[in-house]
């Protein structure tokens, strides 16, 4: 059921395998992300944040490669960086400054600073319904705000590709699924978005799915096309569920 | 792609982060206010010190100590810039910065630089305080010390970002202070002149001579006096090469520690 890659995608991972020492915590993965919206569903455990920790260069491994937007990161790490927007599962946001500030911060380490920085700041701000927010100390946002902040500074820089590792963890479930639609609708507008969950109600019929376990790929395809007629959770629940 | 920008930015994250936190400032100062007026006052009496370059003539423990309070006041401050990091890793917000597409050689150097204008801002409001309880030095040492302050900042601020890289959790800071600062500060020339230590134990002053804290405080006692120590630059310069070079090991994320815990 493994897909073939397409060369053009703007994240691709080729052969990729990682260890804790002994712990093999991803072998040999596979897959290519194309425009839209990609899911990457896993169990707690599955591999996804150390996948998402290789893919951002937290740590890097010597078994395989990882090509963003044409760039292969162990390669040309800055370059590929810069076309590169995170979102952590642990909120990277400064609490004792401001929504601007903050966004301010992320810009400087990317290289902009001034009137071009500000711009894009309340750009991006907008985009995700925030602008009025801007200057609220990031300890009197709610758990929703603080997300979508963290979403609009990933994407000050206009990245090609969006990462968000669980993004919704510790959301309640208007806030949850509010940030799911608006990463959605991101990628109709043409985004490169790789979203990790364990949570299948995130995921839409028209998503691209990727399914992990015990550091495998085990599915790469459309949603609709992959579970057919049975419901996405009893669809990854038999793949990934204790086996009877 | 644009490198000052990050540079400003992070020294002025660093900065409000001291103005956040207004602790931070006066245990800052009145750790060595303690000792210049306390500890050395009792001591004064106990120790008699000859004339030793950069002095011409008998001075009193109060102003000998000065420098090493100077030095004093770098080492905590680069520990606690140390400590910050390990909280940013614990917290989660060290990632922004190492996923910026910038030079990790250069991130680190900003905030080396960072927590440098702090300690040096830090040491000349002690020098203030000091001078009005009438501990003053020449006038051109006040301007002397400044390039001596920056080297002494550099190097602690690169052992603190060393420590940092190689300390697992929060909790294990304690560790630090006793293993690293407590002995780093007393097996030094900041308290009592290597020649004194000598007369005690040999091993002693061979290790407070060794010590690099040692020549940092070496470095901003003759610069307080408007002179040149080469001796204690070349082992500040060494030093901070060894240190930087740890921290940027550390880093590193193929081979450092940080893998574990990123």
């Amino acid at each position: 059921m493994i897909a073939d890659g397409v060369t053009t995608a703007a994240l691709e991972v080729r052969n990729l395998s990682f260890s804790y020492g002994p712990k093999r915590a991803l072998a040999d993965v596979n897959f290519a992300v194309p425009s839209g919206f990609t899911a990457l569903l896993g169990p707690n455990g599955a591999g996804k944040s150390t996948l998402f920790a290789l893919l951002t260069r937290l740590f890097t491994s010597a078994d395989g490669t990882i090509t963003i937007a044409g760039h292969d990161l162990s390669r040309q790490p800055r370059h590929a960086l810069a076309e590169m927007g995170v979102v952590f599962q642990q909120s990277t946001l400064d609490l004792d400054l401001t929504v601007q500030q903050n966004l301010l911060y992320f810009a400087a380490l990317h290289g902009l600073s001034g009137r071009d920085a500000a711009q894009r700041a309340e750009t991006a701000l907008a985009r995700l319904n925030m602008a009025e927010r801007a200057g609220e100390k990031v300890r009197n946002l709610n758990g929703g705000h603080r997300r979508r902040t963290e979403i609009a500074r990933a994407l000050l820089h206009d990245p090609q590709v969006l990462l968000l590792d669980e993004p919704t963890v510790g959301l309640d479930a208007a806030a949850r699924a509010a940030i799911t639609q608006h990463v959605h609708d991101l990628a109709h507008d043409g985004m490169t978005v790789l979203w990790a969950t364990h949570l299948s109600d995130e995921i839409q019929d028209d998503d691209h799915l990727l399914i992990l376990h015990q550091g495998q790929l085990l599915r790469d395809g459309n949603v609709s096309k992959l579970r057919g007629k049975t419901p996405l959770s009893n669809y990854f629940l038999t793949l990934t569920g204790p086996k009877p | 792609m644009r490198w000052l920008p990050a540079l400003f930015a992070i020294m002025r994250r660093e900065a409000l982060r001291f103005v956040h936190q207004r602790e931070r400032f006066i245990s800052a100062l009145v750790r060595p206010l303690v000792w210049l007026l306390v500890f050395a006052a009792g001591f004064r009496a106990a120790l008699g010190l000859s004339i030793t370059p950069p002095y011409q003539t008998y001075i009193t423990y109060e102003i000998y100590i000065v420098p090493g309070l100077c030095g004093m006041v770098m080492l905590f401050n680069g520990m606690q810039s140390s400590l910050s990091l390990v909280y940013d890793r614990e917290m989660g917000s060290m990632r922004l910065l190492l996923t910026s597409p910038l030079p990790r050689w250069w991130l680190l150097t900003c905030k080396l630089t960072g927590s440098t204008v702090i300690s040096i801002l830090q040491v000349y409001a002690f020098l203030a305080i000091a001078a009005a309880f009438g501990i003053t030095m020449p006038t051109v040492g006040y301007v002397a010390v400044l390039p001596a302050l920056m080297l002494a900042g550099l190097m602690l601020g690169a052992l603190g970002l060393a420590l940092s890289s190689f300390i697992k959790q929060l909790e294990n800071f304690a560790g630090v202070m006793n293993f690293v600062i407590f002995p780093m500060f007393f097996l030094s020339s900041a308290l009592y002149p290597l020649w004194k230590m000598a007369e005690s134990s040999r091993l002693l002053h061979n290790i407070c001579a060794f010590n690099p804290f040692t020549h940092a405080v070496e470095l901003i006692r003759f610069a307080l006096y408007g002179q040149f120590n080469f001796a204690a630059l070349a082992w500040v310069l060494i030093a901070t090469a060894v240190f930087g070079a740890l921290a940027l090991w550390g880093y590193d994320p193929a081979r450092g520690l940080i893998r574990k815990r990123a």
